[in-house]
């Protein structure tokens, strides 16, 4: 229906906006091998020392740490909770199912000071102190809803009556898991704790609210932007972070492919 | 709260909230109808891959890559001084969050807006030129109302994301929107819990009555 012009403007507009998404995230990958301190464009030179100050410095190191394990418990906890609710919500009808998956989609729906501030009340009038693990119930929140979402998308395309075939074939209900539904789901799993991963380990505002004094490697970069200390660092550290995303999003991606993970939804 | 300040602040979080989600969805949907209805299979894929990374690489160092952009030796005008036009001063002002925020959230509103797109049978269209609609006519009356829940979609994560970001407005701006006034009276130097507290209801009460109004468009769905 669309005329030759209208065709010709619309790739124009497509490669624009492909342009705007992109080179923001190719200058600061330039940026990291910037032979200067001072961080003004064009940059001075090349150069891979920051690289290895990066690496050798203590409190960086620590901080990729902290979110490593972070990342880690909270994909841990949202994929064992994030499984249970899709199957609950996509496979049975009980009073509240509709309040369930609404609340369970709430946190990326929200803002975050929103749930950041929820936290850290609800933490200190509970007079509990920040840990690893207010981090990780922080961190949950919203990967739990990756996980959530991934299953119950695989679940929707999934017909009940192949678990039907496999329990009138004699298996019993731990079979029936074992070899037909999650074989089935498997793949939608692997996804979603890449992503719930992916998600952890970039997350800043929440873990604000929810860090106390410890530092993740968000919170690291964060602090240094804003202070402009050790931005040669914080450029190389960037970097890194940029390239190791291009792994999990792309596999993600390709595993999902029938259902599609689109969005971080 | 009936301090001027504050008030100015929300509107100001409001405001520019409201100004990126309609201008995400400006650059999103001729963007998303290329992607889904005019492009090969094979591009489709490559563009939704190259919506992708970006989405989920690092959100600090993309607005860290614009606070070097826009900054006054950054790479905008260097640019502009070597095509020969007068440098500009946008960084740390409220443009330069509105164009920080419009980046980083596109995604966001790209994906759900080509889903809509993409769901919408070729059958349709061609009914309505069977039926002598011309090319804007069919546009208007039959693509357009039907990727709209997939724009309303898409308009929760840049509004709501906007309204609870304190990480813009620190790093590329020079005023203060509503997650920094939360901000600092939970974790700085102004401690007051309570008003931090009632302070956040606001984008509590508004993103309430913008989900039931979205959930009216038949938004849901299109997530």
């Amino acid at each position: 229906m669309e005329t030759r012009g209208t065709r010709f403007s619309l790739a124009v507009w497509a490669a624009a906006v492909v342009f705007f998404l992109w080179f923001p995230l190719v200058l600061i990958c330039l940026y990291a091998f910037n032979s200067s301190n001072i961080q003004s464009w064009p940059i001075a030179g090349f150069t891979l020392h920051w690289f290895s100050v990066a690496w050798h410095d203590t409190e960086a190191r620590s901080a990729l740490w902290l979110s490593l394990e972070a990342a880690l418990l909270a994909t841990s906890v949202a994929l064992v909770l994030g499984t249970m609710a899709a199957f609950a919500v996509s496979r049975f009808r009980f009073f509240g199912r509709d309040v369930v998956s609404f609340i369970v989609v709430l946190p990326i729906a929200l803002p975050g000071v929103i749930t950041g501030i929820a936290l850290a009340s609800f933490f200190s009038f509970g007079t509990i102190t920040f840990s690893l693990w207010t981090i990780v119930v922080g961190h949950a929140t919203f990967c739990i809803v990756v996980v959530y979402n991934n299953v119950v998308a695989r679940l929707r395309r999934t017909q009940t009556s192949l678990m039907e075939a496999s329990m009138d074939l004699g298996a019993d209900g731990w079979q029936t898991f074992r070899y037909v539904t999650f074989p089935v789901v498997s793949t939608a799993l692997i996804s979603g704790a890449l992503l719930a991963f992916a998600l952890s380990f970039d997350e800043v505002i929440v873990t604000t609210f929810t860090a106390g004094a410890q530092n993740t490697l968000p919170l690291w970069i964060f602090g240094n932007i804003r202070l402009g200390q050790q931005l040669p660092e914080v450029n190389a550290v960037v970097f890194v972070i940029i390239a190791a995303t291009v792994l999990p999003v792309t596999i993600a991606q390709r595993l999902t492919s029938d259902t599609g993970i689109l969005r971080r939804t | 709260m009936n301090n001027a300040t504050y008030r100015t602040i929300a509107l100001r979080t409001i405001g520019i909230a409201a100004l990126v989600t309609l201008t995400d969805a400006l650059i999103a949907f001729p963007f998303a109808y290329y992607m889904a209805r005019l492009a090969s299979r094979r591009t489709r894929t490559l563009l939704f891959v190259l919506v992708l990374l970006p989405l989920w690489s690092s959100y600090l160092a993309r607005i860290y890559a614009w606070r070097l952009i826009l900054a006054h030796d950054g790479a905008l005008n260097w640019s502009l001084a070597k095509l020969g036009l007068p440098t500009t001063g946008v960084a740390y002002t409220n443009t330069a969050m509105w164009i920080v925020f419009s980046y980083v959230w596109l995604p966001f509103m790209i994906l759900p807006v080509y889903a809509a797109l993409e769901r919408i049978p070729d059958s349709y269209v061609e009914a309505s030129r069977d039926l002598g609609a011309k090319g804007w006519t069919t546009f208007r009356r039959v693509v357009l109302p039907l990727a709209l829940p997939g724009v309303v979609a898409g308009s929760i994560f840049t509004f709501s994301l906007t309204l609870g970001d304190y990480i813009t407005p620190t790093l590329v701006g020079n005023t203060q929107f509503i997650g920094n006034v939360v901000y600092r009276n939970v974790l700085g130097l102004s401690h007051d819990l309570p008003f931090a507290a009632a302070y956040a209801t606001i984008p509590l009460l508004v993103m309430g009555v913008y989900l039931t109004l979205a959930k009216r468009a038949g938004a849901f769905e299109a997530l």
